[in-house]
């Protein structure tokens, strides 16, 4: 079987992790070759080409990749289809964008979100915000799906293999980027980060979501939000986890002031260890919790690190 | 300008779900169901742009079971203008794809000409995320997925999308499909005198073979499972328990 797998590409760069796992589910399927799309992408496109795995790299560089954009991206990679059996990306916010797109334009189903690949044909994938995991086999001639990370470990280094260059094809000129407002940060990201702390609307406030991020630099951690915490404005809307937000299965995740609705749990319930302080003893996220505190999170969580 | 907006009937999202015991699916008889809640965002989204006078008309549609004419009735009530079910399945329990969605849609737009889409990012049962896309690359038409800002200036569209990374925002040519996320509004309550007016607005009902579209699915569901079990936790009494469970347990 051959796969084409869309790499993570920003502003060039090839976005590593979220690329090696969804490459360990790719390669489960057959021979693997990733394409690389940007503006610019010959780096990102040396860099893919020593990932355990790959056997051939595609370059696509061409201004109308620059940013991504759906209708352009889809029609790169559709003109590069017949070639493949599956086209498979990572379960970006990017992938999301493009590879349902992609499906249409090849008439087969997408396949969103797979959390683990059964055989060539076959998938596992949750539905109902996690509350159901379902296996689907399906009947299309290709199969175009996106990996939810947290279900693969990232592939391993190689020598690198051959990299080519593709010719793009005209652009659609259906849409034109405009700005991108992106968050820059030291923290570590938040969907590969080991440690997660993440604040709910128990914070408060803006200024009051300091001392999550206080203890999660003490711990070399990415902070986390709930939509609540997002929707009222203490976090920015890319820290958010959940059904609709981002998935995240680190070594430990640290809930503080956050309920535990489904859609939360939906986004972290595969972390290693939770941890979960909450002042209100019933909150159900203490009944997924491996360490629950009962507490005030503004006397706990400065404690936790000063403690640490 | 006209707005067509495809509303799922869905599982409420406060119910908890029931996987059923034969592996079979998830259990919807006797369930509260709701309008998709992104979708009462796009409808409202929708009844917001003809009220600043950039819309003339809100037409919604839904495509699955006769029951989702009461999820039309909800988006009537809201504000939407005119409805359109179109019938697809029998079985509540039976779920078109996407792709079979999009592929009505399509036709629902030959017909009705509207110049925007607004559709929801994503059905919170199937969670695919994928008919805005899917419709826009069978109409040749411009997409702008996970929007939190949108506003129309005569043949464009400027619309800010949540990503990954933040914030982006494109320009998108219209006609074009425009999928929302949460933050774009605050979806406003039907009142209950709208709720009887829009018993009195009209609703279409059409099939899916008038439209000629096959529904059958591409993916076959072979077992619907509830999810790993995570292992009982315990309480601890303070912060300096917690720092210690977490250092014997070489986590921190
Ligand atoms: C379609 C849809 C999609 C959604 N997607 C997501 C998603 O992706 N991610 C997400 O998170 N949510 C999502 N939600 C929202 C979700 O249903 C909940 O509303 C949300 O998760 C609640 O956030 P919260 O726990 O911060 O707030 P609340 O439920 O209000 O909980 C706040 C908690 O803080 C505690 N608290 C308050 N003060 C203190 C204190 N001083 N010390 C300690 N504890 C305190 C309270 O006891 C309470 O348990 C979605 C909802 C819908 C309808
Ligand atoms: N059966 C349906 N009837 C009407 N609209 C639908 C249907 N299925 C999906 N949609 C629309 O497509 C969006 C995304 O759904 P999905 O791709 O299934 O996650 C929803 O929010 C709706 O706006």
């Amino acid at each position: 079987m051959a796969v084409l797998l869309l790499a993570e590409v920003t502003g060039g760069e090839l976005q590593l992790d979220a690329t090696a796992k969804a490459m360990t589910a790719a390669a489960k399927l057959g021979e693997v070759t990733v394409l690389c799309a940007g503006a610019s992408a010959a780096a990102a496109g040396e860099a893919a080409a020593t990932l355990a795995g790959a056997s051939k790299v595609l370059v696509a560089e061409d201004a109308s990749l620059g940013h991504r954009l759906a209708e352009d991206t889809a029609q790169l990679i559709a003109s590069l289809a017949e070639s493949y059996d599956h086209i498979l990306a990572p379960a970006t916010t990017d992938a999301k964008n493009i590879l349902p797109r992609v499906a249409a334009l090849l008439d087969v189903m997408v396949i969103s979100d797979v959390s683990a690949v059964i055989d060539a044909d076959t998938f596992e994938r949750p539905v109902y915000a996690g509350n159901a995991v379902q296996t689907v086999k399906s009947g299309d001639a290709k199969k175009v799906a996106t990996i939810r990370t947290t279900g693969f470990e990232a592939a391993g280094t190689q020598a690198a293999c051959a990299v080519e260059t593709v010719a793009v094809p005209g652009a659609t000129g259906l849409s034109d980027w405009v700005e991108d407002r992106l968050a820059a940060s030291d923290r570590p990201d938040l969907t590969s980060a080991k440690i997660v702390v993440s604040g709910g609307r128990g914070l408060g406030s803006e200024e009051s979501f300091a001392i999550i991020g206080a203890l999660a630099d003490k711990l070399g951690a990415a902070v986390g939000a709930s939509r609540a915490a997002v929707d009222s404005g203490y976090a920015p809307n890319d820290w958010q986890v959940g059904q609709t937000g981002k998935v995240v299965a680190p070594e430990l995740y640290i809930a503080c002031g956050i309920s535990g609705a489904i859609q939360h749990l939906a986004g972290m319930k595969d972390s290693k260890v939770i941890v979960a302080i909450n002042k209100d003893e019933e909150a159900p996220i203490f009944q997924i919790a491996d360490y629950g505190l009962v507490a005030d999170l503004f006397e706990a969580v400065p404690a936790l690190t000063e403690k640490l | 300008m006209k707005i067509l907006v495809p509303v799922k009937r869905v599982i409420d999202y406060n119910v908890k779900v029931r996987v059923k015991a034969d592996g079979s699916g998830v259990d919807l008889a006797n369930v509260k169901m709701s309008m998709n809640p992104f979708d009462e965002i796009a409808v409202e989204e929708a009844i917001r742009l003809k009220e600043k006078g950039v819309a003339t008309e809100v037409v919604v549609v839904s495509i699955g079971v006769k029951q989702a004419q009461e999820t039309l009735r909800t988006a009537l009530a809201m504000g939407a203008d005119r409805a359109i079910l179109v019938e697809a399945a029998d079985d509540v329990h039976t779920d078109i794809e996407p792709l079979a969605v999009a592929k009505i849609l399509a036709k629902i737009v030959g017909e009705e000409q509207p110049q925007l889409v607004i559709a929801g990012k994503q059905a919170i049962d199937n969670d695919m995320n994928a008919t805005g896309q899917m419709l826009s690359a069978l109409l040749g038409w411009s997409q702008a997925t996970f929007a939190s800002e949108l506003s129309v200036e005569g043949d464009a569209a400027t619309v800010t999308r949540e990503v990954d990374g933040g914030l982006q925002t494109i320009k998108v040519r219209l006609p074009a499909i425009v999928t929302v996320d949460l933050r774009l509004n605050e979806p406003r309550y039907a009142s209950l005198p709208n709720i009887m007016k829009a018993k009195k607005k009209p609703l279409d009902v059409k099939t899916a073979a008038d439209l000629g579209v096959d529904v059958a699915p591409r993916l076959t569901v072979v077992k619907t499972a509830e999810p790993a079990a995570r292992a009982a936790g315990e309480m601890v009494g303070s912060v300096d328990e917690l720092v210690a469970k977490l250092k014997e347990k070489g986590l921190v």
